[in-house]
């Protein structure tokens, strides 16, 4: 269960965020909609623990993790861009989370594999990211996050600037992985349609402005 | 092409390969290489002049790292001014920035390894912060961010995927700290003293004090062969490391925000304002101090007034140095140097823009004498025309011809990527407009060579200015330049005439900061003029 209780946040003399208030439940999936610059991405950060919001706290299955440092947190976040490792193939791009919690190289390995194949990338494991289509790299993306086993998983625009059909598959299979994980998430996008059809439930950033909760 | 080329083709031939090969021919015709290579104290100073190149390295790319990190992820009021800052020490020339760390160390760490270390990280720590920073920009802030979210703590992210991700520019930079350090000579004859030769030192010492001209000369085309490989090397292993990182060019600096990063961006300005500013202030402040301790101009006014000829009296050798003389020499060297280089360079440029192989191999060519050290070229020019046909060694003309050949891969590095930029069609648009090919050429290429030939005269000015290496082989009593000057008024014994070595560094660090500044200012204008 993710919370989030009166969350502002200004930049210079801009106030981006104005005691934003939402909460998503166990297993549930929101997409959280708004007009780009509404500061959608900004409240991802502010849960992911990458920016202190001036105002107000983030809770995690009901305790204040507002000054826990996002590498404590355990809050997976899918980037727009997916900011995949240039430097790593993509089996180590999603081993890496597990490396970070120090478990056994067996168990990595066969997480990897798993998720890899969750994602229909099966054999990709030595390819390099920077040789990877945009769907491809979506889909590693989605596979690092989800490989740690985090709490919650942000997923910000994940499915923007991609060409109508495959979007429309991705949006397919996103919705698939993420209801078969039973996975906690929070989406952001500015697509209705899309919000509709991964999500179980939607919400507008405008309508979260200023309430205690939802 | 052939006429553009030319003048480089016999520049490069006549002064850099003729000298190399007289150096070889004096290094096989003795049994000099016999005696060398049982030298122990050559071995010594290999292993010295290594050792220290290393660590000079070493520091400078950690030390380096901070300031790049601060002005390549943070935007804030100022930091155009701290970066250029961060720059001055990287112009100056080499007796300059020895002279500032003589000054400001206390006597019991002048002519220690310490001090040679400290000024090699002064000197070198804007390759660091251009060459790593230039990359770093770059990196988007957020795969720091995406490894956060994975679980990695503020260490872990800096090894796991900053420090791999900037290992390219790292290797850069170390290599080119490193070719800097290993050849040192100008900041280890003021601040090693006799005490820590390195090989260049040696080479000087053997050709110039102990008229050991084969062994000498064993040594420098020994150095050259290593250099060279060691140039090679590690254009190799940079091409192994880049990879095809998709960066796309953006601007991932960020605004600073909260107590901590504002802290830190603080701290780090604050230290390097002290750790250029100090050693310069100390060098300035030396130039005026008694032995008592208190403060006079009696230095400057030695320097600058009548005094010099009062003074003179004496039949010291110091009184055979007119310092105010030696400014004239250097001005009137940097002159004839600059206006060679800037031809010979621009001409050059013109010539490897034009031409596809040829032009590779002409480049190549004219690039050699940047990756020879300053002592070999000297010592090359000295053996090279000291004896008939070419007994040119007292001509007036060697020393600004030996500047110019450091100055001229300068100058054509600083055309060259604006020419090669330049597309063709931009020509046919003239042609188009009814412009004859020359006229064409002459209002496109010729108008957009402009800003950065002046960026090279600056360049080509300001290196023959600081030049030292080279011209303590061809330098000749009574035409001694600036930086000659100070180095034999600082390694000299007596208050008065250090003082007077402190007042000539000053005097050629002001210059090369004002040459290079006018220079600047020029260019903006004519930028401004050519964008309007």
């Amino acid at each position: 269960m993710l919370e989030a209780r009166c969350v502002s946040v200004t930049f210079g003399s801009r106030r981006v965020l104005d005691s934003v208030s939402l909460s998503v439940g166990d297993g549930e999936i929101v997409a959280l909609l708004g007009p780009s610059g509404s500061g959608k991405s900004t409240l991802l950060r502010v849960i992911a623990g990458l920016l202190a919001p001036d105002n107000g706290e983030v809770l995690l299955d009901g305790a204040v993790v507002t000054t826990i440092p996002t590498h404590r947190r355990n809050v997976g976040l899918v980037f727009q861009d997916e900011q995949l490792f240039p430097h790593r193939t993509v089996g180590q791009n999603v081993e890496f989370g597990l490396r970070m919690q120090k478990r056994p190289a067996g168990e990595r390995s066969e997480r990897v594999a798993e998720l890899l194949e969750l994602v229909g990338l099966s054999g990709f494991a030595d390819r390099r990211v920077t040789d990877l289509s945009g769907g491809e790299a979506k889909r590693v993306a989605l596979a690092r996050t989800l490989a740690p086993r985090p709490r919650v998983v942000l997923l910000d625009e994940p499915l923007t600037g991609l060409d109508r059909e495959l979007h429309d598959q991705l949006v397919h299979d996103l919705a698939g992985v993420l209801r078969g994980t039973n996975t906690t998430a929070l989406l952001v996008t500015h697509d209705r349609d899309e919000a509709r059809l991964i999500a179980d439930r939607v919400v507008e950033l405008a309508d979260l402005t200023g309430t205690a909760t939802n | 092409m052939l006429a553009l080329a030319a003048p480089a083709i016999v520049f490069v031939a006549l002064f850099y390969a003729w000298p190399v090969a007289a150096l070889v021919h004096r290094a096989v015709g003795t049994d000099a290489v016999q005696t060398v290579l049982h030298d122990r104290p050559l071995r010594r100073i290999l292993w010295f002049t290594t050792w220290q190149a290393i660590v000079s390295t070493a520091l400078t790319i950690a030390i380096g790292l901070v300031p790049a990190w601060v002005l390549s992820r943070y935007e804030f009021r100022g930091r155009r001014a701290i970066t250029a800052l961060v720059t001055v020490p990287f112009v100056l020339p080499t007796v300059v920035v020895g002279a500032a760390f003589l000054a400001l160390l206390p006597a019991s760490l002048d002519q220690s390894v310490t001090a040679i270390l400290a000024a090699h990280v002064f000197f070198n720590i804007a390759v660091v912060v251009r060459g790593v920073g230039g990359l770093w920009e770059q990196l988007p802030a957020d795969l720091a961010a995406a490894a956060r979210t994975l679980g990695a703590g503020p260490w872990r992210t800096v090894r796991e995927i900053t420090l791999p991700l900037l290992a390219p520019a790292i290797a850069a930079s170390a290599s080119v700290v490193f070719l800097f350090t290993f050849t040192s000579f100008g900041v280890v004859r003021i601040l090693g003293g006799p005490t820590h030769p390195t090989i260049e030192v040696e080479i000087w010492q053997r050709a110039t004090r102990f008229g050991d001209v084969g062994a000498a000369a064993v040594i420098s085309i020994a150095q050259l062969c290593v250099l060279g490989t060691a140039v090679l090397w590690f254009a190799r292993i940079q091409g192994r490391h880049r990879r095809a990182l998709g960066l796309r060019p953006l601007d991932a600096r960020r605004q600073i925000r909260g107590l901590r990063q504002r802290g830190a961006v603080v701290a780090v300005c604050a230290a390097i304002i002290l750790t250029i500013g100090t050693p310069l202030v100390a060098m300035v402040e030396r130039s005026t101090r008694t032995l008592a301790g208190g403060h006079t101009l009696a230095a400057w006014r030695t320097v600058f007034g009548r005094e010099a000829a009062a003074t003179a009296g004496r039949p010291t050798a110091a009184a055979a140095l007119d310092p105010l003389g030696t400014l004239t020499t250097s001005l009137r060297f940097a002159l004839v140097a600059t206006i060679l280089s800037v031809a010979i360079g621009g001409c050059a440029a013109l010539a490897i823009a034009a031409s596809g192989r040829a032009g590779r191999v002409l480049d190549t060519g004219v690039m050699l004498p940047l990756g020879t050290s300053a002592v070999t070229i000297g010592f090359g020019l000295l053996v090279a025309f000291s004896s008939a046909p070419l007994d040119w060694r007292s001509a007036p003309l060697m020393i600004p011809l030996g500047h110019a050949l450091v100055a001229t891969p300068f100058v054509v590095r600083s055309v060259l990527p604006t020419l090669r930029a330049i597309s063709p069609q931009m020509r046919d648009a003239a042609s188009t407009l009814g412009a004859s090919p020359v006229r064409a050429w002459r209002e496109v290429d010729l108008r957009l060579m402009v800003a950065p030939l002046l960026t090279g005269t600056g360049f080509a000015a300001a290196i023959s200015l600081g030049e030292f290496g080279a011209t303590t082989f061809l330098t000749r009593q009574g035409r001694a330049t600036l930086p000659i000057a100070i180095e034999q008024l600082l390694n000299r014994p007596g208050a008065a005439l250090h003082a007077q070595g402190y007042v000539l560094a000053t005097v050629l660090a002001i210059l090369t900061f004002a040459v290079i500044a006018m220079v600047e200012v020029i260019r903006n204008g004519k930028l401004r003029a050519s964008h309007a």
